[in-house]
């Protein structure tokens, strides 16, 4: 039975972690992922988990200790957000590298210059080739959901990847919405235990972790890398629909909202869906043919069905909450646009990059992304490919 | 039971022959030494920073390591060696490694990965007061990368970015002493050391270190003949000046407590350790005898303070 709550997203994804209950919790505060670590400090000081909550003194560290302990043998974690996921960076490579398991919650939030504590996806999109798997949700109840699954994505025998589960940092994070929470013990049932093959302190036989590898060796193992990410699709598609048959809620590598018979799409990630999914209910009972897609995985990019789902639209906004500095668009923009590119006939596409540093994105901002969609897809200039929203002029 | 090195070494090698250490290079004597210091029935993981010792030792499909092994990055070895450490505690309450075993978790870097990039994270572990035992192999600069200026290269050493020329005699700054600022941390057992005689120093130390609960340090002077020129088969030769001359002193502090364990029988004029190595050449040509006294009075001034703790 399903048990309804009250939640923050921090506090939903705190409560997925206790009813999964890591061996080891490994943590630096930054905001606004600091409440996770400390919802889970008082599961333990309550003595409600067996965790070993281990209070390091940076991301850097932090990450580290998860890579050392997963090794080990255990399931470890972390959370974090903007600079503590930059200052991860290094490591993260190495932990897709070692193939190990290690789950992090991302608060997702700016990346300072200026600082700003406020969401976007410039940290997260930051990583997105650092060999993780990225989950992205659209509120609380997406963001624990995406948790209760993500250890036995990332710890299938056909992935062996490292995962994020992205939050939007305060609009999820601390907004307190309604949830349906599971029981522990069918949460505990459905994620299993983590049984690893080889690890450091496996009584019966050593192991060694980390070489040096060579150019005879060093393409191989990333080869090696890059099929377990192609392998991880079907993995979350498989784990996905094992969890609706469990809980009852369904989940893909992304929610296409009324695009049966689209003519215009919008392609966008986390709360700003369903902010854009108001202005797509609108322009359908003016009868305009307006969908949208929201990308739940972001790595590994569901290129193939993204373009099977878009094929049939006139015109594509991709809305990128990150500015990457490319001059040419941001990441789910070269992403989305590169998808597309052996299409036989395909939609213009245009890039707007909006919701930096927490500026708001509204309905009404939508509907005039979906405007200007209609102007392109009945023949008028596409206008700039590449442009920004909701800054002020001048 | 009394130390025996012949025994010891007849021990089952726990590092292997064929790693691509240099000839003369002392990190592999510490590591054999660090192997054999521990109790034949116990089994270890270590935890190795980026280094010489890591892209010698694990290359890729080799292994020289007979217990468990985990490599990550530079400046983290600490880092990784506090999460196997909390995974070796969580896997033991949870009764999922047996009763009677024991595996002990070492961490090694070298100065580069100990003294400078991975200090935060060294430091961050000792105060959080994991059971492990971190070894630095301590070759005075960052050899792996070619003999760059570390904290711990001492004053006056040419190193290739130090240089000694026209206008520079080498590296401006004193040593950090980081064995001090380890024992600052209030670690249960601090310890430093070389390899002399018949290693028993070396051999006592580790030992200790390893089956003291908590987190404890042993820095272990170990000559690079590379980057301190030098004939290789004259390694313990220079370890012997360094601790003839009390460049490098043998001492430990056991729970604060300071204690020496060797005491040079005549103490050597420092010069007798800088002659033996190319590094401190320009030292000894006309016109720079003033840093052979500077390096004396910094020598003398840090051992009568280290003499004064121990009394």
């Amino acid at each position: 039975m399903s048990i309804r709550e009250r939640l923050s997203g921090n506090e939903a994804i705190a409560t997925a972690m206790r009813q999964i209950e890591p061996d080891v919790f490994a943590m630096f505060p930054i905001t606004p992922s600091t409440e996770i670590p400390q919802y889970y400090a008082a599961y333990v000081a309550d003595g409600r988990v067996s965790t070993e909550f281990v209070c390091m003194e940076s991301e850097h560290s932090a990450l580290s200790a998860c890579l050392g302990a997963e090794a080990a043998g255990c399931r470890a974690v972390t959370a974090t957000s903007s600079a503590g996921l930059s200052y991860m960076n290094e490591v993260l490579y190495v932990a897709g590298s070692m193939r190990l398991p290690v789950v992090i919650a991302v608060s997702c939030r700016a990346l300072t210059g200026p600082i700003n504590i406020n969401h976007d996806y410039s940290d997260s999109m930051a990583e997105r080739d650092s060999g993780f798997i990225q989950l992205y949700g659209e509120n609380n109840q997406e963001a624990y959901d995406n948790y209760l699954m993500a250890h036995r994505i990332a710890e299938h025998p056909d992935v062996r990847l490292p995962l994020m589960v992205c939050e939007d940092g305060f609009i999820t994070s601390h907004a307190i919405e309604n949830i349906e929470l599971e029981e522990d013990a069918a949460v505990k049932a459905f994620a299993g235990t983590y049984e690893p093959e080889h690890y450091l302190l496996n009584p019966n036989e050593p192991l060694a972790a980390g070489p040096y590898g060579i150019s005879a060796y060093y393409m191989e193992a990333r080869v090696a890398q890059a099929e377990a990410m192609k392998r991880a699709k079907k993995v979350i598609l498989d784990v996905a629909s094992d969890f609706e048959n469990t809980f009852g809620r369904h989940y893909g590598l992304f929610e296409a909202y009324r695009m049966e018979d689209a003519d215009i799409a919008m392609v966008i990630m986390g709360s700003s869906a369903g902010t854009a999914k108001a202005a797509v209910d609108r322009l359908r009972d003016k009868g305009i043919k307006a969908g949208l897609i929201k990308v739940r995985v972001f790595r590994p990019f569901p290129g193939e069905e993204l373009a099977e789902a878009l094929k049939n639209c006139r015109a594509v906004a991709v809305m990128d909450k990150s500015e990457g500095f490319s001059s040419c668009g941001g990441p789910l923009f070269a992403e989305t646009a590169s998808a597309c590119i052996n299409l036989d006939s395909r939609p213009k596409m245009i890039d707007i990059v909006y919701g930096l540093g927490g500026r708001d994105f509204t309905v009404k901002a939508a509907e005039s992304v979906y405007e200007r969609l209609c102007g392109i897809a009945s023949g008028k200039d596409i206008g700039p490919v590449y442009s920004h929203m909701g800054q002020r002029e001048g | 039971m009394a130390y025996n090195l012949k025994k010891e070494l007849g021990k089952p090698e726990r590092f292997h022959a064929g790693h691509r250490l240099c000839a003369g290079c002392a990190a592999g004597i510490v590591c054999r030494g660090m192997m054999r210091a521990l109790d034949e029935k116990d089994r270890a993981v270590i935890c190795n920073a980026t280094g010489c010792l890591e892209v010698s030792s694990f290359q890729y499909p080799f292994t020289a390591w007979e217990d468990s092994y985990i490599h990550t990055a530079f400046e983290n070895a600490s880092a990784t060696a506090s999460g196997v450490e909390a995974a070796y505690r969580v896997m033991k309450k949870k009764g999922k490694l047996p009763e009677d075993s024991e595996v002990k978790i070492l961490a090694i870097g070298g100065d580069g990965g100990t003294y400078d990039i991975g200090f935060q994270s060294l430091s961050g572990a000792f105060e959080r007061g994991h059971d492990l035992t971190y070894f630095c192999y301590d070759n005075n600069a960052y050899m792996n990368t070619g003999t760059q200026r570390s904290s711990a290269t001492p004053r006056f050493a040419s190193a290739t970015t130090t240089p000694a020329g026209t206008e520079s005699v080498g590296k401006k700054q004193e040593q950090k002493d980081l064995t001090a600022i380890m024992v600052s941390h209030g670690s249960p057992y601090v310890a430093q050391t070389t390899l002399f005689g018949n290693m028993k120093d070396f051999h006592e130390k580790a030992h200790r270190a390893i089956y003291t609960k908590g987190p404890t340090f042993v820095n272990v002077l170990t000559p690079c003949p590379r980057g301190w020129q030098y004939p290789s088969e004259d390694l313990l030769d220079i370890c012997k000046a360094a601790i003839d001359t009390c460049v490098w002193p043998v001492y430990e502090v056991v729970e604060g407590e300071y204690r020496l364990t060797y005491e040079p029988a005549r103490k050597l004029p420092v010069e007798e350790f800088m002659r033996l190595q190319g590094r401190f050449a320009h030292c000894f040509k006309p016109g720079n005898e003033w840093t052979i006294e500077a390096a004396q009075e910094y020598v003398d001034r840090k051992w009568e303070e280290l003499l004064s703790k121990c009394s």
